[in-house]
């Protein structure tokens, strides 16, 4: 395997190989010296287009842990500001010396552009609304600890899934690794076209609850118009959100996941992003060990291969 | 392929090593056993429970993997991990590294440096069933099961019943298509 572009098309097994490495290096982050030379000498660049603090930052300290080089790249500081174009950006970095890029870019399918560009191994930390493959790894290995496998499991992701590269990414691999998805959204904010997606598509959350063992909820992307195709916030609260009393008539072992940022009295109360059945802390932990698995796993090999 | 040990025979080795484990850490006080992936694991735990047999005492046994510390990562197609599980903290232990085959010595300076990483340890032993020589590092063990004198080119097959579902050990010609290690 030389890139990690998509969910779409993997696996169940080859999932299952980047969770199960995942579970090792859960285990190498909790050592007193939470760090092996396995990827000594190799330098890693995240490249990353588009904000975000999480995702790069756990991309980082999971090459770091695997004691491979990083550097990284902020397009406000770049010389993109000079008119540079993104071709001739990324083909400089590549001859400083890298050896896989992690790129997160507003515009769908970059990082297959770079991966073509460049020749090096790739990972898409997140391309506009199309895919985010890490966070669907991250998000399988939490549920993969909570039940012990996904097999069968009835999962709910709730939200702005028209928008959300999480939402697609997660509904490929846990469907590829036996998961039951619904998806439960505003019809404004289902996707366009769901042909091929493994899934079933609801607008009733009240309705899907209580059948669920887990509820992924998902952020309101006013950055990418989520917020302009339903009246109000508060509106959305009271359809859509993780309420108090919608936390009630959940089964007592259903669990919630949220791939952050949360904004607290919107898609989740106050209160329900403190229960000890929300999840958000173990994906962020799991986070590093995945990726740590997804580096090695494409550069711990003989190079090119 | 001819068969150099058989069941008994390794049972017999595990037995002496463990006396001569005894023999050398008087009272077994802080003693670690720790195998190494794939086969050291189930030999580890043989020798813990032979050595708590002799001194009615439980012995700790853990295993380590050392995927993560092989200089030859970027030689060879991406491998597998396994688990490591150390059941006490390293830090002052005496600990015994028990392998099934002893060769080049690159196997054991990566669980040395694995094992530094887990903590500092008071002394570092080594237990391997099979000497086979061939060192390519500075590296002696401490407890041999067998010595076997092998060409470099041949290869020494150790399969263990918790592994393999038969046990004993076989030098394969150079030639033979196929066997490990």
């Amino acid at each position: 395997m030389k890139n990690l572009l998509t969910t779409e098309g993997l696996d169940g097994d080859v999932i299952a190989g980047f969770l199960d490495d995942a579970d090792e290096f859960v285990e190498v982050l909790r050592r007193p010296i939470p760090k092996v030379p396995a990827l000594r000498g190799r330098t890693v660049a995240t490249m990353f287009f588009e904000a975000s603090t999480r995702t790069r930052l756990s991309f980082e300290k999971a090459a770091k842990a695997l004691s491979a080089d990083t550097m990284s790249f902020s397009p406000g500081t770049s010389s993109l500001k000079k008119g540079e174009g993104l071709k001739d950006t990324v083909l400089t970095i590549k001859a400083m010396g890298v050896d896989l890029m992690v790129v997160r870019h507003s515009g769908v399918g970059v990082p297959w552009r770079i991966a073509e560009w460049t020749g090096l191994p790739v990972v898409n930390g997140g391309d506009g609304a199309h895919q985010h493959p890490t966070q669907a790894l991250l998000d399988c290995l939490t549920l993969r600890q909570h039940f012990g496998s996904l097999e069968g499991l009835r999962i709910g992701i709730v939200g702005d899934v028209r928008h959300s590269r999480v939402a697609r990414s997660d509904v490929f691999a846990m469907a590829a690794l036996g998961a039951e998805v619904t998806l439960v959204a505003p019809p404004t904010l289902l996707p366009l076209d769901m042909v091929g997606w493994p899934a079933t598509a609801t607008s009733d959350l009240d309705d899907a609850l209580t059948e669920l063992d887990a509820v992924y909820l998902l952020r309101v992307q006013a950055e990418r118009g989520g917020a302009s195709v339903f009246p109000s916030f508060a509106e959305y609260r009271a359809r859509f959100g993780m309420t108090t009393e919608r936390m009630r008539r959940l089964k007592p072992d259903t669990v919630l996941l949220h791939p952050g940022p949360m904004i607290r009295g919107v898609e989740i109360d106050q209160e329900v992003a403190d229960d000890p059945r929300m999840l958000v802390l173990d994906q962020v932990a799991n986070g590093v060990a995945v990726r740590m698995a997804v580096l090695f796993r494409l550069m711990g090999g003989v190079p090119g291969e | 392929m001819r068969q150099v040990m058989d069941q008994d025979d390794i049972s017999r080795a595990l037995r002496r090593i463990a006396h001569e484990i005894v023999e050398r850490n008087r009272g077994l006080d802080s003693i670690l056993l720790l195998g190494i992936h794939t086969r050291g694991v189930p030999l580890a735990r043989r020798l813990g429970n032979t050595l708590g047999e002799i001194e009615s005492r439980t012995v700790p046994v853990g295993s380590l993997d050392i995927g993560l510390y092989r200089d030859d990562l970027d030689r060879r197609p991406t491998i597998s991990l396994g688990p490591t599980e150390v059941p006490v903290a390293v830090d002052g232990q005496t600990v015994v590294l028990v392998d099934d085959v002893l060769f080049t010595g690159r196997t054991i300076r990566a669980a040395l440096d694995a094992l530094v990483d887990l903590g500092r340890a008071a002394s570092v032993q080594l237990a391997a069933l099979i000497d086979r020589g061939h060192r390519q590092l500075p590296i002696r063990p401490d407890y041999v099961g067998k010595n076997l004198p092998t060409a470099q080119a041949e290869r020494v097959t150790v399969r263990i019943d918790e592994v393999d579902g038969e046990e004993g050990v076989w030098i394969v010609p150079a030639d033979d298509g196929e066997g490990s290690t």
